[in-house]
C-alpha cells in the first residue's frame, strides 16, 4: 500500500449529550462511525456504548450523558466523510430494552466547535397488530444494522416515527486539508455554529 | 311530514297545469312535427331534464313532456323560493335535513303563490296522479340539498327574474298556441333555434342571430335568453344523467303520442288520405337533399368571388376523399337547413381539415437479408445510470420541478377602428395615427440628424482639401476625401427624402384636421375631444435666408463637382474607347478603305456595341457652364418642394384632447343611438397558452374614446416551454353573447426579459368581421364614404392595439422562473418526428443531412405545409451550411458544467481511474481501501491484473485448460456468470423491509399461548433447552470472525491393511476376524508392532484430516475399521478479498476436503540392540479416501449433519475391504446392503451466516397465463399443506425465462457406443449411462450464479457447456432412461450433502432405484445410505406429482404415483395435460472425441502433476520409478473398462512385478473439467508427504474419451519404498 500523504485529522469530542424524551428514562446510547473506504481510524474507538443515564431532577428533565468520544481519522479522499450513528436504547414498561431512536450526522467539515442536534427516529411496525404485539412482547422493530441510518439506499421501504433529539458537541481539528487543496472554510472561532436546533425544544 | 304532504300536493298542482298546457298544445299543434326537429329536440329536452332533476317532478309522473314545458317546470321549482338563507342550527346532524325541509316548504309556498296568481284561471281541478313511493321521497330530500347550493347561486337574480318567469311562461304559451306565427313573433323554428342554440359549439354567434332578428319586437325574448344561461351550465355539468334520461324520454314521448292517437281514433272515423295528399304532406315533412352539384355562388356570400387559396400560394392540405354525390347531398342539406353559410370556405367548398391519413405506412422498412437485420438490430449493452438529480439540475436548484412563471400584464386596449366609430372617429383615429407618426418622426428627427451629418462631412472635406491643417495624412487624403464626398451625396439624398416625408406628413395632418373640422361643422356636433393646434415658430428671416442660400450653393457646388468628376471619368473612358476604335478603324481601313468615312460619321454605332458611356464624350468640355444653371435650377426646385421656404414659420402641430364633446341631448338621434350602443358594449380578453384558455380579464365597458383599460396582470404557472401565447379579444354587446373579435398573438419573451424590466408593448390586431349598424356608427368591413355622393369609398376593418407586456417572473431568490432551454427544442423535435422521413430513409438518414435533403427533394415535400416547416428549415440550413449543426445529440446538456476536469484528464489520472473502477464495483477494486491522494503514489501494477483480465476476455487461454473446448466453455461460463452477477448486483439494491428492519412476527394463537405459558415458567429451568443460534448478517464481519466447525464423529467400514504376503490370508479370514476383534479393543493395541508382522498389528489406524482453504486440521488417530473420533475441528474461514458481503460469500468456490488416512508406523530402527532403549519409527500416512463438501453447500444449508459415503478409490493397494467381516460382526442387514465406507460428520459455520436470498424478480415467461396461474395455485396449495417440501413447477432457463418444468423431460438418445457396450445387459447399460452423465463436471449454479437463482439449461446446452449442477445431470439422466424405455422420473427433495437437489427415480421390475446423477451411483429404495433423505416432488414428462404422504423419506413412502391419496398430481381431470412442447432438442448429436487430443491431454496432465509433486516436496529429492509408472499406465484402461473385480488381479500383477517394494498407491478417478481440481485432488491425498529417504514415486494418467468431449480422467499415484 502506498504511503498516505494526506492525513485529515478530525478530532471530535462528544462532550455532551442531551436527549430529550418526555416519557423515557434510563437511556443509554450506542455510537458508531460510518466512513468511506478511503478513511481509516487512527486513534480512538469507533464504536462504543455510553452509561445509562436517568432524567435530571430539575425542570429541564434532560438526560445528560456527557460522554466523550475521541476519534481520529485519516483519509486520502473526502468521499465517505465520516458520519456518527447514534442509537439510543432504554427499558420499556415491562423492563425490556427497546430501541428509542436512531440518528446520524456527518462530522462537521470545518474545524471548530459545532453543536448539532440530531432528530432521532425509530422504525415503525408494519401493522397495528404488529405494533401491539411488539409493544407487548418488548420486541420493537429495529434496524438490522444501525449503520443503515447513515445511508440512503433502501430506506424507502421503511416507515419511521420521529422521537426526541440528541445534542452533540463536536470539536473538530483538521490537518493538512488546505495543503491538499480542500478548503473547509476558515477555522471557526465563533464557537457554536451549524444549524440551529429545531424550534420548540425546551432550552 | 305535513310539509311533505303539502309539497306533494303543490307539485302535482303545478304539474297538472303543465300537463294541461301540454295537452292543449298538443291538440292545437299539427301532429306533424318536422322530423329532424324532433330529433334535435330530444337531447335538448333531456338536457332540460337535468334542470328538472332538481325538481320534485320526475319522469314517471309526467309521461308526456315537451321541451319548453319541462323547462318551465324546472324553472318554476327552482326559481320559486324567494329568500332562503341557511338557518343556523345548533344540532349539526339535524341541520341539513331541517333546514332543507324548511326551505323546501318556503320555496313551495312561494311557488304556489306565484303559480296561483299567474295561472289561477287556467288551473282545472287538481287531481293527484299517482302516489309517490318512498324512494321518490328520498330523492326529494336529495334534491333539497342540491337546491341549497343552487339557491345561493341564483339568489341575486331572484328579484329581477322572479317575475319574468311568469311572463316567459305566458309568452311561450302564446307562441305555442298559435301555430301560424304572426308577424313580429319568432316562428316556431326561430324559437326552437333560440332555445337550442345555447348548446351549439359557438354560443356567441348563435345567440346573436336570433337576437338580431328579434331586436325590434321581442325584447322580452332577450331577457329570457339571459335566464337561459344558468340552467344550461347546470345541464352541462351533468351529462351522465342526461344520457340516461334520453332514452326514457323518448319512450315517454312516444307513449304520450299514442295516447293522443287513441283519443283521435275514438272520435273520428278512419280517414283516408290519398297518395297524392300524402306525398304532398311528405314533401312538407320530409326533406330529401338533392344530389345535384350546388353552384358555387349559392354557397358563398353574395357578390363574392370564390377565392382559391392554393392558387395564391398558400398551403392547403389534401382533403379527405369523399364521393362527389355525398358532398353534393351534404352541401344541399347544409344550404337548406343551415343558411348561416359558415360551413363553406372561401373557395365555396365545405370546410375540411386536411386528410389525416398518410399515404405511406410509417413502419421502418424491412430488410430482406438476414445479416443486415442482425447488423441493424444488434443491441449494445449500456449500463443503466441512475438519474436522480438530473431533473433538479435542469430546473435549477431549490425550485419545485416545473414551477415556471410567465407574467402577462394586460394594461389596456385601444381601437383604431371599431364598428361604432362615427365618421368623425374615423378621421380622429387617422389624425391620431398621423400625429403619432409625426411625434415618432420628430423624436427621431432624422432630417436634423442628416443635416448635421452633412455639415460635418462638408467641413471634413474642406479640412481635407486644406493640406496645411492636416499634414500627417497626406497620402490618404485623396482617398478619404473621395469617400467623404460619396457619403455626402448619399446623406444628401437621404436628407432630402426625409425632409420631404416630414413635409408631406405635416401636410396630411393638416388636411385631415381640416376634413375633420368640416365634418364637425357639417354634422353639427362633436364626437371627439381631439383638437389640433398648429403652432407657428417664428424664425429669423435673414439668417434663415442666408442659411438656405448657403445650403443651396453648397449643394450646387457639390453637384457640379460630381458632374465634373463624372465627366472626367467619361472622358477617360471615351479616350480609351476612341483609341480602340481608332485601332479598329485602322484595321478596317486596311481592309476597306472606303468604309473610313462612314465609320467617322457613325461613331456612336460602333460605340454602342462597346460599353455604353462612349456616347457622351462626343461633346467634351462645353456642358460645364451650361450644367451649372441647370443644376441650380434643379436644386432650387427640389428645395422649394421639400424644404421649408426661408422665412416661413415652422409649423408645429399639437394634438390635444381639449375639445368638448357635444352632449347627448344636442345630438341627433342616430348619434345618440350610436353612443348608447357603445355604452352597451364591453370587452374582455382571454389569455390562451398553448391553445388552452388559462385566464380571462374582467369584462370592461368600452369607453366613448374606444379605449378599454384592464390593468390586470396574470401570473401563469407553467410547466412547458410556451409554444403560443394568444390574447383573444371578446366583445359583448348588451346582454347577448360574446363575439370573438380577434386574436392577438404575443411573442414569447426572450429569456432575458424578466418582470419589472419588460417594456409595455402595443400589439396590433384586426378582425375581419362585417358589421353594419343602423346608427351613426360606420360599421366594419362595409364600405362607407365621407362624401355626400358616396364616392371615394372606404372599407375599414375593426382593428386596434393591445398594450401588454409579457415577461418571466422572478422567483423569491431572484432566479427567473424560466423553463430550461432544452424544452425549447421540443417543438422542433416533435415536428421532425411527425415527418415521414424515417419510413423512407431509415433512422440513420435523419442524422445524415444530405440524405435527408435528397429525400425531401425526391418526395416533393410541400414547402408551404406548416408541418414541414421545421424540416425545410433544417434542410435549408444544412445544405447551405450556414449554421453549425452539431453532429451529436447531447443527452445531458448541463453535464459539461459539472465536469470538474476534462475527460482526457480524467482518463489520464490513475487516481480517478481507480476511484471510477471502484465505484463501478469492478471485482479487483471493489474493496480497495485508501486510494492514494496523488497519482505518483499509485503503482502501475495495481491495474495489471485488471487489464490482463480485460485483455484475456477475448483471448482463449489454453494454458490452464489444455483442452481448447473446455477453455471456450470456461470463458463462456465466465461471461454468463458476469452478466448474471451484474443483474444480481442491480437487484441487490432493491431492499425489502425485512432487509433493513428486524421485526418480530405476529405470533399466532399457539405461540401466544405458549409465551403466555412461559410467563409462568421458571426463570432458570433445570433442563435447559437448546436455543437457536443467532444469525449474523454478513455486513460487519472481518477476517477471522467466521469459523468452520467440523465435527467428525465416526466412520464405518474403513478398508483394512492387507499384509504384503496376502496369499494365505485368503484362507484364514475367520481367524483374522477374531484378531481384529481383539485389535479393536483398546487393550490389545500397541504401537510397537513391526510392519511385517501382520497378525498382531491393528488392521488400520485411521485419522481424519480436514483441509479447507489450505488450512489443515486433523483428528487424533483411532483404531480399527470402525473408528469413533468425536472430535471437533475448527478451521478459520477467509472470504475472498475480505469481502464478507452475501454476494461474495455465495461465490466462494472452496471445498472442504475430509480425507481419511491410515497412520502406519514403521520401525526404522537400524540396530536391534537399541530396541530396548529407544523407539525409532517413521510415521507414514496412507490415503484411504475422501469426502468433499463444497463450502457453498455448508453456507446455504447452515449445517450439514449426516453420514456420507467415503469416496474410496477402486483400488487401494495394500488395503482391502472386508465385507464378510461385517457380516460376521452381526451388523444389521440393512447396512450390509450397500458397499463402501461411511463417515458421520457434522459441519457448520460459526457464527451462523444468513444465506442470501434469491433474487426477488418475477421472470417473464412464454408460458400460457392460465398455466402459470395454475402453477401458482398448485404451489400455494402444496405449500399450505407441507411448507417444508419444495414444490417445483416452473424453473428459469438460461435466458432468464420461466419455463414449465415438464418441458425439460423428453426421451433423448444416449450415445450409441454406450448402448452398444453391453447389448444384453440393460442394467449394465443403465449404469454406464449413469456413469457417463456423472462424468460431466459438476458446477453448482449457486456458485456460478451467486444466489441468484437456479438456472436450468437444456440437455444440449448442458452437453455443450459440459458443466451443470444436479438438475442438469438429473434431467439428462432421466431423459436417457426414458429413451431406453425405462419408467423414470425426476425426484426433487433434500439430499446430503447437496441440500435441495434432483435425483432420478427409475422403476425396475419389482423395485425402485434412486440414482444420484452426479456420482452415477444408484440406491435401492430401502438403502439406508441413500443420500436422498426426503422426496417432495416427482416430475415426469407430462405431469408433476407432489408428495402428500405423511413421510417424505424414500424409505417410508410409496412411489406409486397413480394413487391420488399419496401423490397430488398437477394435471388432472380438471386440468388436463395440454401437450406442452419440449424445450429439449429432437435428438442429441454426439461427435466422437478425438483420441489423439485425449492422449495429448493425458501427457500434459501427467507432466503437470509430476511437476507439482516435485514442487510440493521442496526439501526432498523426488525420484520417479519409470517401470512402475508404465505398469500403472497399463492398469488404468482396465480400471476404466470394468471398475469392479479388477482389484485382486491388479494386486497380484503388481506384486509379481514389484515384489521387493513396499507399495502404497491408488488410482483417482475424476471427471475432467480443468487441471486445477486434479491438482487439488492429488494434493489432498498427501502422497507427496512421504519423506522416507528412499521413496520413489509413480504417477500415471489416463484420459478416457467419451462422446461429446466427456473425459474420464484416471490418475494413479503411488509411492514405493524398496524393502531392504
Amino acid at each position: 500500500m502506498s504511503k498516505l500523504c494526506w492525513t485529515c485529522l478530525s478530532r471530535l469530542f462528544l462532550k455532551y449529550y442531551d436527549y430529550i424524551f418526555p416519557e423515557y428514562d434510563d437511556l443509554y446510547c450506542k455510537y458508531c462511525f460510518v466512513y468511506g473506504q478511503d478513511w481509516a481510524p487512527t486513534a480512538g474507538l469507533e464504536e462504543g456504548i455510553s452509561q445509562i443515564t436517568s432524567k435530571s431532577q430539575d425542570a429541564r428533565r434532560a438526560l445528560v450523558w456527557n460522554f466523550p468520544i475521541d476519534v481520529t481519522f485519516k483519509s486520502t479522499n473526502p468521499y465517505g466523510w465520516p458520519q456518527i450513528v447514534l442509537s439510543v436504547y432504554g427499558p420499556d414498561v415491562f423492563g425490556n430494552d427497546v430501541v428509542r431512536g436512531y440518528g446520524a450526522v456527518h462530522v462537521p467539515l470545518s474545524p471548530g466547535r459545532h453543536k448539532k442536534t440530531i432528530p432521532m427516529f425509530v422504525p415503525e411496525s408494519t401493522s397495528k397488530l404488529q405494533k401491539f404485539t411488539s409493544w407487548f412482547m418488548g420486541r420493537r422493530p429495529e434496524y438490522t444494522d444501525p449503520k443503515v441510518v447513515a445511508q440512503g439506499e433502501g430506506r424507502e421501504v421503511t416507515r419511521v416515527r420521529s422521537q426526541g433529539f440528541v445534542t452533540l458537541l463536536f470539536n473538530v481539528v483538521t490537518k493538512d486539508m488546505r495543503k491538499l487543496g480542500y478548503d473547509t472554510g476558515p477555522p471557526d472561532t465563533q464557537g457554536v455554529s451549524g444549524p440551529s436546533p429545531p424550534q420548540g425544544l425546551p432550552r | 311530514m305535513k310539509s311533505k304532504e303539502e309539497k306533494v300536493k303543490i307539485i302535482s298542482e303545478e304539474f297538472i297545469d303543465d300537463g294541461e298546457d301540454a295537452e292543449e298544445e298538443r291538440q292545437k299543434k299539427p301532429l306533424k312535427i318536422p322530423r329532424q326537429k324532433r330529433k334535435k329536440q330530444l337531447p335538448t329536452a333531456s338536457r332540460e331534464e337535468m334542470v328538472l332533476e332538481n325538481s320534485p317532478v320526475d319522469d314517471q309522473q309526467e309521461p308526456v313532456q315537451k321541451g319548453p314545458d319541462t323547462r318551465l317546470l324546472g324553472m318554476t321549482s327552482r326559481r320559486g323560493p324567494r329568500s332562503l338563507p341557511p338557518i343556523p342550527s345548533a344540532s349539526r346532524t339535524g341541520f341539513a335535513e331541517f333546514s332543507m325541509r324548511e326551505r323546501m316548504r318556503e320555496k313551495l309556498q312561494a311557488a304556489r303563490s306565484k303559480a296561483e296568481s299567474a295561472l289561477l284561471q287556467e288551473i282545472p281541478t287538481p287531481r293527484p296522479r299517482r302516489l309517490r313511493s318512498p324512494t321518490e321521497k328520498e330523492s326529494e330530500t336529495e334534491f333539497g340539498t342540491e337546491l341549497d347550493r343552487e339557491v345561493q347561486r341564483t339568489q341575486q337574480d331572484h328579484d329581477s327574474q322572479g317575475h319574468s318567469r311568469v311572463k316567459f311562461h305566458d309568452s311561450v304559451r302564446k307562441i305555442k298556441s298559435k301555430p301560424p306565427v304572426p308577424p313580429g313573433f319568432p316562428s316556431a323554428e326561430e324559437a326552437y333555434n333560440f332555445f337550442t342554440f345555447n348548446f351549439d359549439p359557438e354560443p356567441e354567434e348563435s345567440e346573436e342571430k336570433p337576437k338580431a332578428k328579434n331586436r325590434h319586437g321581442a325584447n322580452r325574448e332577450e331577457k329570457e335568453g339571459e335566464e337561459e344561461e344558468p340552467p344550461v351550465q347546470e345541464g352541462v355539468s351533468k351529462t351522465d344523467e342526461e344520457e340516461w334520461l334520453d332514452g326514457k324520454d323518448v319512450e315517454d314521448l312516444l307513449l304520450g303520442l299514442d295516447h293522443t292517437a287513441e283519443d283521435f281514433v275514438a272520435v273520428r272515423p278512419a280517414d283516408y288520405q290519398s297518395v297524392h295528399v300524402r306525398l304532398q304532406k311528405e314533401k312538407e315533412l320530409l326533406f330529401v337533399p338533392s344530389r345535384r352539384t350546388v353552384p358555387t355562388y349559392k354557397k358563398l356570400p353574395e357578390n363574392v368571388q370564390p377565392r382559391y387559396l392554393e392558387d395564391e400560394g398558400l398551403y392547403i392540405g389534401a382533403r379527405p376523399e369523399v364521393p362527389r354525390t355525398n358532398q353534393n347531398i351534404m352541401e344541399n342539406r347544409l344550404l337548406t337547413q343551415e343558411p348561416g353559410r359558415r360551413w363553406f370556405g372561401d373557395d365555396g367548398r365545405i370546410l375540411a381539415l386536411p386528410n389525416p391519413i398518410k399515404p405511406v405506412p410509417s413502419r421502418p422498412p424491412m430488410l430482406t437479408q438476414e445479416q443486415d437485420i442482425k447488423a441493424e438490430l444488434e443491441t449494445l449493452y449500456k449500463k443503466a445510470v441512475k438519474y436522480i438529480h438530473r431533473s433538479q439540475h435542469l430546473i435549477g436548484s431549490g425550485d419545485a420541478p416545473g414551477n415556471f412563471q410567465l407574467d402577462i400584464d394586460i394594461s389596456g386596449l385601444i381601437f383604431t377602428h371599431h364598428p361604432c366609430f362615427s365618421r368623425e372617429h374615423v378621421l380622429a383615429a387617422k389624425l391620431a395615427q398621423l400625429y403619432d407618426q409625426y411625434l415618432a418622426r420628430r423624436q427621431r428627427n432624422k432630417a436634423k440628424f442628416l443635416t448635421d451629418k452633412l455639415h460635418a462631412l462638408r467641413s471634413a472635406v474642406q479640412m481635407g482639401l486644406n493640406p496645411a491643417k492636416t499634414p500627417k495624412t497626406l497620402e490618404t487624403t485623396p482617398k478619404t476625401i473621395n469617400e467623404y464626398k460619396s457619403e455626402i451625396r448619399q446623406t444628401r439624398k437621404l436628407r432630402d427624402a426625409e425632409q420631404e416625408k416630414d413635409r408631406t406628413l405635416l401636410k396630411t395632418i393638416i388636411k385631415v384636421w381640416k376634413e375633420m373640422k368640416s365634418l364637425r361643422e357639417f354634422q353639427r356636433f362633436t364626437n371627439t375631444p381631439l383638437k389640433l393646434v398648429l403652432r407657428k415658430e417664428k424664425v429669423d428671416q435673414k439668417a434663415d435666408e442666408e442659411a438656405y442660400e448657403a445650403e443651396i450653393q453648397a449643394e450646387i457646388n457639390e453637384l457640379l463637382e460630381e458632374h465634373t468628376e463624372e465627366y472626367e471619368q467619361r472622358m477617360e473612358v471615351y479616350r480609351v474607347t476612341l483609341q480602340q476604335w481608332k485601332a479598329w478603324k485602322k484595321a478596317q481601313r486596311a481592309k476597306k478603305k472606303k468604309k473610313k468615312q462612314e465609320a467617322e460619321e457613325h461613331p456612336a454605332d460602333e460605340e454602342r456595341e462597346e460599353p455604353g458611356p462612349g456616347e457622351e464624350p462626343e461633346k467634351p468640355a462645353p456642358p460645364e457652364p451650361v450644367d451649372r444653371a441647370v443644376i441650380e435650377q434643379q436644386v432650387r426646385e427640389r428645395a422649394a418642394q421639400s424644404r421649408r421656404r426661408p422665412g416661413e414659420p415652422t409649423l408645429v402641430p399639437e394634438l390635444s384632447l381639449a375639445g368638448s364633446v357635444t352632449p347627448n341631448d344636442q345630438c341627433p338621434r342616430v348619434e345618440v343611438m350610436r353612443r348608447e350602443d357603445i355604452k352597451r358594449r364591453s370587452l374582455f380578453l382571454k389569455v390562451t397558452f398553448n391553445n388552452k384558455e388559462v385566464s380571462r380579464t374582467e369584462s370592461r365597458p368600452l369607453g366613448a374614446d374606444f379605449r378599454v383599460h384592464f390593468g390586470q396582470i396574470f401570473n401563469l404557472q407553467i410547466f412547458n416551454w410556451p409554444e403560443s401565447l394568444t390574447l383573444q379579444v371578446y366583445e359583448t354587446v348588451g346582454h347577448s353573447g360574446t363575439t370573438l373579435l380577434a386574436e392577438v398573438f404575443l411573442p414569447i419573451p426572450e429569456t432575458t426579459v424578466v418582470s419589472g424590466r419588460a417594456p409595455i408593448e402595443e400589439v396590433e390586431f384586426s378582425s375581419n368581421q362585417h358589421v353594419t349598424l343602423d346608427h351613426e356608427g360606420v360599421g366594419s368591413g362595409v364600405p362607407f364614404s365621407f362624401e355626400a355622393d358616396g364616392g371615394n369609398q372606404l372599407i375599414l376593418m375593426t382593428s386596434g392595439k393591445v398594450s401588454n407586456s409579457v415577461a418571466w417572473a422572478i422567483g423569491e431568490n431572484g432566479i427567473p422562473l424560466i423553463p430550461p432551454l432544452s424544452q425549447q427544442n421540443i417543438g422542433f423535435r416533435s415536428a421532425l418526428k411527425r415527418a415521414d422521413a424515417i419510413s423512407s430513409i431509415g433512422t440513420s438518414g435523419l442524422t445524415d443531412m444530405k440524405k435527408l435533403a435528397k429525400w425531401a427533394a425526391e418526395s416533393k415535400l410541400d414547402p408551404n405545409d406548416p408541418s414541414n416547416g421545421p424540416l425545410m428549415q433544417l434542410i435549408s440550413v444544412a445544405t447551405s451550411g450556414e449554421s453549425y449543426i452539431p453532429d451529436f445529440f447531447r443527452l445531458e446538456q448541463l453535464q459539461q458544467e459539472f465536469n470538474f476536469v476534462s475527460d482526457e484528464e480524467l482518463n489520464r489520472s490513475k487516481r480517478f481511474r481507480l476511484l471510477l473502477l471502484r465505484s463501478q464495483e469492478v471485482p479487483e477494486f471493489r474493496h480497495y481501501k485508501q486510494i492514494p491522494l496523488y497519482d505518483r503514489e499509485i503503482m502501475e501494477k495495481v491495474f495489471q491484473d485488471y487489464e490482463k483480465r480485460l485483455r484475456d476476455r477475448n483471448v482463449i487461454e489454453t494454458k490452464d485448460h489444455i483442452d481448447t473446448h473446455r477453455a471456450t466453455v470456461a470463458k463462456y461460463l465466465q461471461q454468463v456468470r458476469e452478466s448474471v452477477i451484474n443483474r444480481f448486483l442491480i437487484a441487490k439494491h432493491h431492499f425489502l423491509l425485512s432487509d433493513l428492519v428486524v421485526e418480530e412476527e405476529v405470533p399466532n394463537i399457539s405461540i401466544l399461548g405458549l409465551s403466555l405459558f412461559k410467563l409462568a415458567e421458571q426463570k432458570r429451568p433445570l433442563r435447559p433447552r437448546r436455543k437457536g443460534r443467532k444469525k449474523v448478517t454478513a455486513q460487519n464481519l472481518s477476517d477471522g470472525d467466521i469459523k468452520l466447525l467440523v465435527n467428525i464423529i465416526r466412520a464405518y467400514d474403513i478398508p483394512v491393511r492387507k499384509p504384503t504376503a496376502s496369499k494365505f490370508h485368503q484362507t484364514s479370514r475367520s481367524s483374522r476376524t477374531f484378531t481384529e476383534k481383539h485389535a479393536a479393543s483398546p487393550t490389545t493395541h500397541s504401537p510397537a508392532h513391526s510392519a511385517d508382522y501382520p497378525l498382531g498389528q491393528v488392521l488400520v489406524r485411521p485419522f481424519v484430516e480436514v483441509s479447507f482453504q489450505r488450512t489443515i486440521c486433523h483428528t487424533t488417530t483411532a483404531e480399527g475399521p470402525n473408528p469413533s473420533w468425536n472430535e471437533e475441528l475448527e478451521l478459520p474461514f477467509r472470504a475472498p478479498n475480505g469481502d464478507y458481503s452475501t454476494g461474495s460469500l455465495q461465490s466462494v468456490k472452496d471445498d472442504v476436503f475430509i480425507n481419511i488416512f491410515d497412520e502406519v508406523l514403521y520401525d526404522v530402527l537400524e540396530d536391534d540392540r537399541e530396541r530396548g532403549s529407544g523407539i525409532h519409527t517413521r510415521i507414514e500416512r496412507h490415503w484411504l479416501g475422501c469426502v468433499k463438501i463444497p463450502f457453498s453447500t455448508i453456507y446455504f444449508q447452515a449445517r450439514i449433519d449426516g453420514t456420507f459415503k467415503i469416496d474410496i478409490p477402486p483400488v487401494l493397494l495394500g488395503y482391502s475391504k472386508e465385507r464378510s467381516m461385517m457380516m460376521d460382526r452381526g451388523f444389521d442387514s440393512v447396512r450390509s446392503l450397500s458397499e463402501g465406507s461411511y463417515i458421520t460428520l457434522f459441519i457448520t459455520l460459526e457464527p451462523q451466516l444468513v444465506p442470501g436470498e434469491s433474487v426477488r424478480e418475477k421472470f417473464d415467461s412464454q408460458e400460457d397465463e392460465k398455466l402459470l396461474q395454475a402453477t401458482e395455485k398448485f404451489r400455494a396449495e402444496c405449500a399450505l399443506k407441507f411448507p417444508n417440501r419444495q414444490c417445483l413447477t416452473t424453473v428459469v432457463d438460461v435466458s432468464g425465462k420461466t419455463v414449465f418444468v415438464t418441458r425439460y423431460l423428453k426421451p433423448l438418445n444416449p450415445p450409441q457406443e454406450l448402448l452398444d457396450a453391453y447389448p444384453n445387459n440393460p442394467q449394465a447399460t443403465a449404469e454406464l449411462v449413469a456413469r457417463y452423465v456423472s462424468l460431466i463436471p459438476f458446477l453448482p449454479d449457486t456458485v456460478s450464479f451467486a444466489g441468484v437463482c437456479d438456472l436450468w439449461s437444456t440437455s444440449d446446452q448442458f452437453l455443450d457447456l459440459l458443466a451443470g449442477d444436479e438438475e442438469e445431470h438429473a434431467v439428462l439422466l432421466c431423459n436417457y432412461f426414458l429413451s431406453m424405455g425405462k419408467k423414470a422420473w425426476l425426484v426433487t427433495g433434500n439430499a446430503i450433502p447437496e441440500g435441495p437437489t434432483a435425483y432420478v427415480l427409475t422403476r425396475e421390475q419389482s423395485h425402485y432405484l434412486i440414482w444420484n446423477p452426479c456420482s452415477g451411483h444408484f440406491y435401492g429404495q430401502f438403502d439406508t445410505f441413500c443420500p436422498l433423505k426426503s422426496v417432495s416432488c416427482l416430475i415426469g414428462p407430462d405431469n408433476i406429482w407432489f408428495n402428500i404422504q405423511q413421510y417424505d423419506s424414500p424409505l417410508r413412502i410409496n412411489f406409486d404415483v397413480t394413487k391420488p391419496k399419496l401423490w397430488k398430481s398437477f394435471f388432472s381431470r380438471s386440468l388436463p395435460y395440454p401437450g406442452l412442447s419440449s424445450v429439449q432438442p429432437e435428438e442429441l448429436i454426439y461427435q466422437r472425441t478425438d483420441k489423439v487430443a485425449a492422449a495429448e491431454l493425458q501427457d500434459r496432465i501427467e507432466k503437470i502433476l509430476k511437476e507439482k509433486i516435485m514442487d510440493w516436496r521442496p526439501r526432498h529429492l523426488t525420484r520417479w520409478n519409470r517401470y512402475c509408472t508404465s505398469m500403472l499406465r497399463h492398469f488404468l484402461p482396465l480400471l476404466e473398462r470394468n471398475q469392479e473385480d479388477v482389484e485382486d488381479d491388479h494386486r497380484a500383477e503388481l506384486l509379481k512385478q514389484l515384489g521387493d517394494y513396499r507399495f502404497s498407491g491408488f488410482p483417482l478417478h475424476m471427471p475432467y473439467s480443468e487441471v486445477k481440481p486434479l491438482i487439488e485432488a492429488v494434493y489432498s491425498t498427501g502422497v507427496h508427504n512421504i519423506d522416507a529417504p528412499n521413496v520413489e514415486f509413480a504417477l500415471a494418467v489416463y484420459v478416457h474419451p467419451y462422446p461429446r468431449n466427456v473425459l474420464s480422467v484416471w490418475i494413479y499415484v503411488a509411492s514405493l519404498i524398496r524393502n531392504r
